[in-house]
């Protein structure tokens, strides 16, 4: 109760925030690109798995990332030719992923059930690594932590200043229009969706891991949802998914460590905080003036057809 | 319109027609509702080493039928209403929170039998309730955490505050502190039977608050491997025996085994001697049994954790034994005097030395 160990809470936000900063990143760009992919749960947790074998058999945790993203781009495809050649309803597509990859991943994960993950060691950054207080906040992460910061910042920079960026979004926002001009609409869609994949597929990846670190079926356990809601919450922007993160991060790690330091706090009220903001943020964004800056893509989810 | 009706009517009628037959074949059929995947290494993976223990024991004359991770409320009506509808005739509904909705279905299936695991209420005929003591198990690995603690704290992830979970803190307390009366207990709601990232950054904060033994009553294996991680932190396996984290992290285990249980009841329905009733069974009979002690703990302290199981289950020693106060420094049992299944089954308060507040 005496030392309340912030800096160990700074940093428990930093890796609570991972999984879900990686698969809130990939579903903005899909939603970007104005498809609406449900099934982030299933693509987690289909990386979680294919990345906690993949790291198992080879003993590599790089190869074990790598699996996990190619798991979860290749369930992704699974909806794109779904949703973008053979016209299926995106919502009940997206749905029926979320339960395909539940289900297949404990198919795949029979064999790997209580068997015990392999270290992940943090980045070796020195003198940095020592700082006060920046050091066991900042520096003393395993790699992802970093490369989920690093993905944010290249999606913010593509989105914004690159052509492909533009073409996406515009792809996004009028599918017909972008038609017109030239520009592919099914194959830019498509690699975004097995974009969001590879990013669920890593942020499931990072579960198995590093933050439980084992394989557990259904231990996703509703992190995809929360992604799902990150994205809206962030209204479409980059940063605001990594703000997002951090706080819905912050606030489950907070009650753990508030309850773990003795502190006489209202846990219930903490728990559901994050669905409150969520709820909160919808409600303000969606209200009348504020409606223009919820800049949600106009063409979410609806279905494309060349031909019409 | 009238077709309509008849058309429905006769759905029915056939379902049942076909519902019927399938009952009146020779083989039994036991349907299980499991809260959590069989994976999880812990609670539902014993429920269903039950389940497959039903079928060795009974061979072609059982058809066994299970459904994984079904939440508890709404959904879980719908599960049960699923499964007696398919013609089974024994149900097991293998978690608290599925109380109400066993009951809401039984009433409609009167010929069914159902067995709500954990819970207390029987309103219909064709409802039984079975629990275990699991709290006994607590006091063999409460004791053992009271010796093994170099920091002096111990901590104690839990679900939902339901009276079960709240008799586990406070029998696990109750013999740490006996063992050694300067440990203090840190509890963490997680509010979840089963979320392994969630498990495990509770372990973890537990950790950063320098707490270095750590009991769970969630279902997963997240906090064993999570306390691995952390190095020189000691488990105790929930549930099932996890014996892969052994000999260290997990040091003990507290292992359910409903097997016997599952066995008895199918067999009663079998036979037709079913009756409705409420067992609430511990570690005399083994359903709760005492995991492997590995050689991470002492000789010594490992023979005074047998001596404790032992005499709990010969029905020598209660786990709550009195002297013992109430949070607020009330009397709840005076000096030898034991505690009643009654307030032991309705507990919702902490015993003397534990800090914080029952959530309401």
């Amino acid at each position: 109760m005496t030392d309340f160990p912030i800096l160990a809470l700074l940093a428990g936000m930093m890796v609570a925030a991972t999984p879900i900063l990686l698969a809130g990143i990939g579903e903005m760009v899909v939603e970007k690109a104005g498809v609406l992919n449900l099934g982030v749960e299933g693509m987690m947790i289909i990386g979680a798995i294919c990345g906690f074998a993949v790291a198992y058999e080879t003993q590599s945790v790089t190869l074990g990332y790598i699996g996990a993203a190619l798991g979860g781009a290749m369930l992704a495809m699974v909806f794109g030719v779904l949703t973008q050649f053979l016209m299926t309803n995106q919502v009940a597509t997206g749905l029926a992923l979320t339960l395909t990859g539940l289900g297949f991943a404990a198919l795949i994960g029979q064999p790997y059930i209580g068997i015990k993950g392999i270290t992940v060691g943090d980045v070796p950054l020195g003198p940095l690594r020592d700082l006060p207080v920046l050091g066991p906040v900042l520096f003393q992460h395993d790699a992802m932590v970093y490369v989920a910061i690093f993905i944010v910042a290249c999606v913010w920079y593509v989105l914004r200043y690159t052509r492909t960026g533009l073409v996406l979004r515009a792809i996004g926002e009028n599918h017909h229009a972008a038609h017109a001009l030239g520009y592919k609409v099914i194959a830019t869609r498509l690699t975004a969706i097995a974009f969001g994949g590879a990013c669920a597929g890593l942020g499931g990846a990072y579960l198995s891991l590093v933050r439980v670190p084992q394989w557990t079926e259904g231990m996703t356990a509703g992190a995809g949802w929360i992604a799902l809601a990150l994205v809206v919450f962030a209204s479409w922007r980059a940063w605001g998914v990594l703000v997002g993160a951090y706080l819905f991060g912050g606030l489950t790690a907070l009650q753990l460590f508030l309850q773990a330091a003795g502190a006489a706090i209202p846990i219930e009220y903490l728990s559901m905080a994050p669905y409150i903001i969520t709820i909160v943020v919808l409600v303000i964004m969606s209200s009348g003036r504020a409606r223009a800056s919820l800049s949600a893509p106009a063409s979410l989810g609806q279905p494309f057809n060349a031909s019409t | 319109m009238k077709k309509r009706t008849f058309l429905t009517a006769a759905t029915v009628a056939l379902g049942l027609a076909l519902g019927g037959a399938a009952a009146a074949q020779d083989k039994t059929k036991v349907g299980f509702v499991y809260v959590g995947p069989i994976g999880d290494g812990g609670w539902t993976y014993e429920h269903d080493i039950g389940r497959k223990a039903v079928e060795e024991a009974y061979g072609d004359k059982v058809e066994t039928i299970y459904q994984e991770s079904v939440p508890e409320g709404a959904d879980a009506e719908r599960v049960i209403t699923q499964m007696a509808l398919s013609g089974a005739d024994i149900i097991f509904t293998t978690s608290f929170g599925y109380m109400d909705p066993t009951n809401a279905v039984a009433a409609k299936f009167p010929n069914i039998k159902f067995e709500h695991a954990t819970g207390y209420k029987r309103e219909h005929p064709n409802v039984s309730t079975y629990g275990a003591r699991f709290y006994e198990g607590r006091a063999v690995i409460g004791h053992i955490a009271g010796k093994m603690t170099k920091t002096n704290k111990i901590g104690y992830i839990a679900s939902f505050p339901i009276p079960e979970v709240i008799r586990g803190i406070n029998a696990a307390y109750l013999h740490a502190k006996r063992a050694n009366p300067d440990v203090e207990m840190t509890v963490i709601w997680v509010y979840t039977w089963f979320d392994p990232a969630k498990e495990a950054d509770a372990a973890q904060a537990m950790v950063d608050a320098g707490v270095d033994v750590i009991m769970q009553h969630t279902d997963s294996t997240a906090p064993q491997a999570a306390a691995e991680k952390a190095g020189n932190v000691y488990t105790f396996g929930q549930a099932s025996d996890m014996a892969e984290f052994g000999p260290k992290p997990r040091i003990s285990s507290i292992i359910d085994n409903w097997a016997p249980y599952y066995i008895a009841r199918v067999g009663a329905v079998m036979d037709g001697t079913w009756e409705s009733k409420d067992t609430w069974d511990g570690i005399a009979p083994g359903m709760v049994e005492i995991g492997e002690i590995t050689d991470e703990v002492p000789a010594d302290v490992k023979a005074e954790a047998m001596a404790l199981r032992d005499a709990i289950a010969s029905g020598e020693t209660h786990v709550f034994t009195g002297p013992i106060n109430k949070q607020d420094g009330s009397v709840w049992l005076a000096e030898g005097e034991t505690a009643d299944d009654g307030t032991l089954l309705g507990m919702n308060f902490y015993i003397e030395g534990l800090t914080g507040d029952v959530p309401q």
